[in-house]
C-alpha cells in the first residue's frame, strides 16, 4: 500500500479495520443472536447479545412448520435446477463458441450488458402476461426460465474464456483415439474446468436463491413461494414474531453463507470477473 | 433470449403509446398523450428526485467506502491471515438476500431497538426514534442500508485493481520523496481510473433499478418520501392496474438505463485497448 510505515499509521489502520469490521459484521451478529432469543426478549432494554432466554426454539418452530419448510424446498428445487441447467447449457454453448468460429465474445459481452441494463421492473409488465399466456404462471418453470436468462450469458462468457485457455490439441488427442467431440468435451475439458465451473455454479446458485422481484410477481400461492418471499411474508402474517423471522433469515442465508466461506477464493474470483449481481 | 428480452421490451414501449393497455381488448392509440400526462404528474417528479438522491448518494458512498476498505485490505501493515479474515467479514453484507437485509434492519431500527440503544451513548437520540416512518429521514436511512449491503462488490473490484498496480511505481515515487497522500492521488487513483469509472456506471444502473430493499423496508412510504421510480412503476402496474402509465414510466427508466449502458460499453472497450 501507499508509503508511510510509521507506527501511528499502523495503529490508525488497525482502528479503521476494526470499525469497518463492526460496521459490516455487527448487524449479522445481531441477527444470529436475536434468532436465539425469545420473542419477548428481543426488545429488552438494555439489549444483550445473549440473554437467559437462549434456545433453539425459533429454529425448531420454523423447521417443523410444513408451510415454511416448503419455502426452503421450493428454493432448493428452483436454485438447483437453475444451476444444473445453466452449467449444462452454458458448457455446450461455451464449447461451441470456443472451438468453432462464431462472432461469440462481443455478442455475449453485449448481451450481458443488455441484461444488466434493462430494469427488471420494466420487463415485469409484459413478462407477466407472457408467462400467463404460456400457462407457466405460478410454476417452478416460470422462475427457472427467468433465472436462466439472467444467469446464462454470464456462464457462457466465463466458460468460453475458460475453454479458450485449454489447448485444442486436447480435443484432437481424444478424436485421434476414436472419441467424439462430445466425449472430448465431457471426459477431458469439463474435468479440467472444474474450478471455473464451481465459481460460475456458485454465482448462479446465489442469484437464483436470492432473487426476489420475479419470484414475487410470477408466483401466487404459498406452495410455490421461495425463501426470500417467505421471509417477507412473515412480516405480514404474524404479529411480528421477530425471533422466528430472524431464525428463518439465518436458515435462508446458510446455503449461500456456507458456499461463500468454504469456496471464498472462487467466490471472489466470480465477483470480480462478473459485473453480475443477484 | 429474444423471446424473453426483446419482445417484452417492444411490448412495454407499445403499451406506453396506447390507452388502457392489457386491461382493454381494444386499446386506443394515443401517441405521446401518456408522456404528456406523466410529465405533468408531481408524483413522477417526486419519484425522480428521490431516485436521483438515492442513486447519487449510494454510488458515491459505495465507491468511497469500497476504496477505504480495499486500501485497508491491501495494506502491508497486516498479516495475510488478518486480511483474509477481515475480507470475509467485509464481504458478508453482500451475500444476504434483500428480504433478509430488509427484515434485519427493520428489527435493528425499531423503537427500542439496538440502533437507538447504541446511538443513545453518542447523542441524545431517544429510545423511541422511528427511523423508517419519519418522512424527513426515511430516504437517508434507506440510502444507508443500501450502502451497507452494496459496497462489498465495489470493494472487491477495487481491491483486484489495487493488486494489479505495479509495486515499483510506489517505490520510485518514495525515492522521489513523495508523501503517501501524493502517491495515492498521483499513482493509485490514475491507475484505478478505468475500474472506478466502470463500477460507477454499473452501480448507477443497478441502483437506478433497485426495488427490493426499498420495497420491503418502506414500500415507498411514509407519504411517498422514499418512492423511487421502480416503486412508482410497481404501484402503477400491480396496485392501480394502470399498465399504460406504468409502461410509460418504465420506458423513461429504460431509456436512461440504456444510455448509461451505452457509455459503459464504450468505456469497457476503451479500457480493453
Amino acid at each position: 500500500m501507499v508509503g508511510g510505515h510509521s507506527k501511528s499509521t499502523k495503529t490508525l489502520q488497525a482502528i479503521l479495520l476494526v470499525i469497518g469490521g463492526i460496521f459490516a459484521g455487527f448487524p449479522i451478529l445481531w441477527m444470529i443472536c436475536s434468532s436465539f432469543k425469545s420473542n419477548a426478549a428481543i426488545f429488552s432494554w438494555p439489549p444483550k447479545l445473549i440473554d437467559s432466554t437462549f434456545s433453539f426454539h425459533s429454529f425448531t418452530a420454523v423447521l417443523t412448520d410444513a408451510s415454511k419448510v416448503r419455502f426452503f424446498l421450493n428454493s432448493y428445487i428452483v436454485a438447483g435446477c437453475v444451476v444444473i441447467l445453466t452449467l449444462f447449457i452454458g458448457i455446450l454453448a461455451a464449447y461451441a463458441f470456443s472451438r468453432f468460429d462464431f462472432p461469440g465474445k462481443t455478442f455475449f459481452n453485449s448481451l450481458i450488458v443488455s441484461v444488466q441494463a434493462i430494469p427488471p421492473i420494466v420487463l415485469m409488465i409484459p413478462y407477466m402476461s407472457m408467462i400467463v399466456a404460456m400457462k407457466l404462471f405460478n410454476t417452478y418453470w416460470a422462475l427457472i426460465l427467468t433465472y436462466l436468462i439472467i444467469t446464462l450469458p454470464y456462464c457462457i462468457l466465463m466458460m468460453t474464456g475458460y475453454f479458450d485457455t485449454l489447448s485444442k490439441e486436447l480435443d484432437d488427442a481424444v478424436m485421434i483415439d476414436g472419441g467424439s467431440r462430445w466425449k472430448a468435451l465431457w471426459s477431458v475439458l469439463v474435468p479440467i474446468s472444474i474450478p471455473g465451473m464451481v465459481s460460475v455454479g456458485m454465482y448462479t446458485f446465489m442469484q437464483a436463491w436470492n432473487e426476489y422481484l420475479f419470484a414475487l410477481v410470477l408466483t401466487q400461492t404459498n406452495d410455490m413461494r421461495t425463501v426470500p418471499i417467505g421471509i417477507n411474508l412473515l412480516m405480514g402474517q404474524h404479529a411480528y414474531d421477530w425471533s422466528q423471522m430472524m431464525a428463518m433469515s439465518v436458515l435462508g442465508s446458510i446455503p449461500v453463507l456456507i458456499l461463500f466461506v468454504f469456496f471464498q477464493k472462487y467466490f471472489i474470483a466470480g465477483m470480480s470477473a462478473g459485473g453480475v449481481k443477484g | 433470449m429474444i423471446i424473453f428480452l426483446v419482445i417484452p421490451i417492444c411490448m412495454v414501449i407499445g403499451y406506453s403509446f396506447v390507452d388502457n393497455a392489457v386491461v382493454s381488448h381494444t386499446p386506443k392509440f394515443v401517441g405521446f398523450a401518456n408522456y404528456v400526462e406523466l410529465f405533468k404528474d408531481t408524483k413522477f417528479w417526486n419519484a425522480c428526485s428521490n431516485t436521483i438522491i438515492f442513486v447519487v448518494v449510494s454510488v458515491v458512498a459505495h465507491i468511497v467506502l469500497g476504496m477505504i476498505f480495499a486500501l485497508l485490505l491491501n495494506s502491508n501493515h497486516f498479516t495475510g491471515k488478518t486480511k483474509t479474515f477481515a475480507r470475509v467479514i467485509y464481504i458478508l453484507p453482500w451475500i444476504f438476500t434483500a428480504s433478509v437485509v430488509a427484515i434485519l434492519w427493520k428489527l435493528m431500527l425499531q423503537p427500542g431497538g439496538i440502533v437507538n440503544y447504541l446511538l443513545s451513548f453518542l447523542s441524545n437520540v431517544s429510545k423511541n426514534t422511528e427511523w423508517l416512518s419519519n418522512k424527513h429521514i426515511a430516504l437517508a436511512v434507506i440510502c444507508f442500508i443500501n450502502i451497507w449491503c452494496g459496497y462489498p462488490f465495489y470493494m472487491v473490484s477495487i481491491l483486484a485493481g489495487l493488486q494489479g498496480i505495479r509495486e515499483d511505481l510506489y517505490e520510485s515515487a518514495a525515492l522521489d520523496g513523495a508523501t503517501s497522500s501524493k502517491a495515492f492521488f498521483h499513482i493509485t487513483i490514475p491507475q484505478l481510473r478505468p475500474i472506478l469509472i466502470s463500477i460507477a456506471m454499473l452501480d448507477f444502473i443497478w441502483t437506478l433499478q433497485s426495488f427490493n430493499v426499498v420495497w420491503m423496508l418502506t414500500g415507498g412510504g411514509p407519504v411517498n418520501a422514499t418512492e423511487t421510480l421502480s416503486i412508482y412503476i410497481y404501484k402503477l402496474a400491480f396496485q392501480k392496474v394502470d399498465y399504460s402509465m406504468a409502461s410509460t414510466v418504465a420506458t423513461v427508466l429504460l431509456v436512461v438505463c440504456v444510455i448509461v449502458a451505452i457509455f459503459y460499453v464504450k468505456q469497457q472497450k476503451k479500457a480493453r485497448e
